[in-house]
């Protein structure tokens, strides 16, 4: 490609890690960082066993546990069997191969999308995988970011490489600014409700426009990680001043000449004026308010004030749509505000960042949390945790009748005892809200830190504009 | 891990119409807890499957006896949300070989094709057709030809092709997968790394 054609930032790294092009086949893609945990890898490394093969490059890999860990007590040995069965083997794995392991009880160890940024592991221009969907989530620093299976964990443990067929390009563009009481969450939950939960399938995506020049580094990884929710296989946001800002210093960072030399790269990493998208979809700030959702896919999203939609208009997907408002105990055309909520859930790799609990403590300031609501506060990793308590998020916690949990995905899956009962709700800050994902029969209703908070003190589905200052 | 080589499946067909059918329905979060390839067929579906107390849900499919066979036929956007390729394992444990389904999210189709599930994308008609088929005769069967890239509905006759890569193509009909070939192309690999600004 000539140096005058206008080019993606998406084709600029996709192309820059092809190792090689098979005809009618998938490109053999170069992966310069590789996050695993403990659910995803067990089987991979028994794999690489069974062919007598190793880790051709321990030093690109990074192992932490979040899936499957408790978030109490997490000094005394692991009580599920099959879970600590787990651990151990990522603790064993990683010591064989000699990869960096971040285990339960490191001061590093947290949701491997947590730690992989805030430790400058994460880099723009990279190639990231892990096991895991939501890696997409460090596509905020511009690298190109998705989740993968544990058949491809084996591939990139044993050769760096996986095969990919490259991804269609599409670009969502927000423009304007977001107003009170909408974050980036709801501005993804937006675009997810208005592309649906497959409407991004076989697409990788670009975010553009005002709002994410203008969001925080937490944030466009907020909206980065739930591409996967519109089925897209990630998502990317050119990297800029907010990203070398939030980078620099970081212990895995580049340091002196080398910082310069990589912010000079980092600079060339945007879409060219007049580079083309396979598909564009391009929305106003104006028209997005905070979001819940009501059904049992990411798609089936709206504004807080808004009514259900009518099964009528959902064309041939009527029965899906009719089998899932059943799940919820929803009806078409209800309101959700001033539902009752038993649940709140605020944490995981899409809101369990600092920022997100400085959210939710601006509304339970001065407030207490609704008698029959039970809630779960769980930082995204010990870094996150030691903030909350540095930034005197702990105390306004504590005044207001909550406990603080330790770090790990906790009830985002369910994994580990932190389950969400048969029929009851919960409003959640992570990012799926399937048929029995907290826990089975539970019912997630998908929100923003700021609506879950609203919902922890009032005990209902509550517009937190109306608790805001 | 090896897989048997995939060419002509002829099989009955177990029908599910449902769309946007997510990896945790087909293993829930709480069943990835082994640290091997074992079992997961047993927790195919599971809350769909059995109730609370383990008992069989009459009304699933998968409990029912008149429906069986090797090939799944789902509803569109199959396979969506996390990567747990112990959901494929789960399908394939099971004893299903090939998913039919007028559209698949990614992850699914990539983790099923490098196990050897052969996911078949086709048309929203032809997709209506095979459940209608089903429909008439629980045992109607249905011819996945890979090397021709056709799926037929034999009672009647009805077929559409379908598309996939010669690449993985390849690999399915001979039971390669990739990490052989990866295996095969390492000093190209070291030498494209010792460039890598990473």
């Amino acid at each position: 490609m000539s140096s005058s054609t206008p080019t993606t930032l998406f084709d600029k790294v996709w192309d820059s890690h092809v190792v090689r092009k098979i005809e009618d086949g998938p490109d053999v893609f170069f992966i310069d960082r590789h996050f695993i945990h403990e659910v995803t890898s067990p089987v991979a490394f028994l794999g690489l066993e069974n062919r007598g093969l190793g880790v051709i490059f321990p030093d690109k890999t990074f192992a932490t546990a979040d899936h499957n860990t408790p978030t109490i007590n997490q000094h005394l040995p692991v009580q599920d069997p099959l879970s600590a069965n787990q651990l151990k083997a990522l603790e064993t794995n990683s010591a064989k191969y000699g990869i960096s392991h971040w285990g339960l009880g490191n001061p590093k160890n947290g949701i491997v999308h947590v730690v992989g940024p805030e430790n400058g592991i994460t880099l723009p221009g990279m190639t990231i995988v892990c096991g895991d969907s939501h890696t997409s989530t460090h596509g905020a620093f511009g690298a190109i970011a998705f989740g993968i299976g544990t058949s491809e964990v084996e591939m990139v443990l044993s050769s760096q490489c996986i095969m990919q067929p490259k991804p269609k390009k599409m670009r969502v563009t927000i423009n304007g600014k977001l107003g009170k009481g909408v974050t980036p969450k709801d501005a993804v939950l937006y675009i997810i409700s208005q592309l649906t939960a497959a409407g991004a399938t076989g697409y990788f995506l670009e975010y553009a426009g005002e709002v994410f020049e203008n969001m925080s580094m937490e944030g466009r990884m907020t909206v980065c990680n739930m591409s996967i929710e519109m089925g897209a296989r990630g998502g990317i946001i050119a990297p800029d001043e907010t990203t070398f800002a939030y980078i620099k210093g970081r212990e895995k960072a580049p340091k002196g000449e080398a910082w310069d030399k990589a912010v000079e790269v980092w600079k060339t990493l945007k879409t060219d004026e007049g580079a083309t998208f396979d598909q564009e979809y391009t929305y106003n700030a104006a028209d997005i308010e905070p979001m819940i959702t009501y059904g049992t896919n990411p798609g089936m999203g709206m504004g807080i004030t808004q009514h259900i939609p009518s099964a009528a208009d959902q064309g041939g997907s009527k029965s899906t749509y009719e089998k899932s408002l059943d799940y919820m105990g929803f009806h078409e055309e209800e309101a959700m505000l001033g539902k009752k909520v038993d649940y709140v859930f605020i944490g995981s790799c899409t809101n369990g960042r600092i920022e997100d609990f400085r959210d939710f403590a601006s509304i339970i300031k001065g407030r207490k949390k609704a008698d029959h609501v039970t809630a779960w506060i769980v930082p995204g990793s010990h870094i996150v945790e030691q903030q909350i308590k540095d930034e005197g998020i702990l105390d306004i916690l504590t005044d207001a009748g909550f406990q603080l949990r330790q770090p790990g995905c906790s009830a985002c899956l369910a994994m580990n005892d932190d389950k969400i009962p048969a029929g009851k709700y919960a409003v959640s800050t992570s990012n799926r809200n399937f048929e029995g994902r907290q826990g089975p029969g539970s019912r997630t209703l998908l929100a923003s830190p700021l609506v879950a908070a609203a919902a922890a003190v009032t005990g209902v589905v509550t517009d937190p504009r109306e608790l805001m200052a | 891990m090896a897989y048997d080589k995939f060419t002509v499946l002829t099989s009955s067909a177990v029908p599910m119409p449902i769309e946007n059918v997510d990896t945790d329905q087909i293993i829930p979060a709480r069943f990835l807890k082994a640290t091997e390839r074992k079992g997961f067929g047993d927790n195919l579906f599971r809350d769909w499957r059995y109730n609370n107390d383990d008992s069989p849900k009459q009304d699933f499919v998968l409990n029912n006896p008149i429906y069986s066979g090797k090939i799944l036929v789902a509803g569109k956007n199959f396979g969506s949300g996390s990567s747990r390729e112990h959901a494929a394992w789960a399908i394939y444990d099971y004893g299903f070989r090939c998913v039919v389904s007028s559209f698949f999210a990614d992850i699914f189709k990539n983790n099923s094709l490098n196990i050897g599930i052969l996911p078949v994308q086709v048309s929203p008609e032809f997709l209506d057709k095979i459940f209608t088929a089903i429909e008439a005769d629980p045992n109607a069967q249905v011819e996945v030809n890979l090397p021709a890239q056709t799926i037929t509905i034999l009672a009647t006759g009805e077929s559409e092709s379908f598309a996939i890569n010669t690449y993985k193509k390849h690999n399915l009909t001979n039971g390669f997968d990739d990490i052989d070939y990866l295996q095969a192309m390492k000093d190209e690999i070291q030498s494209f790394a010792a460039k890598s600004m990473y």
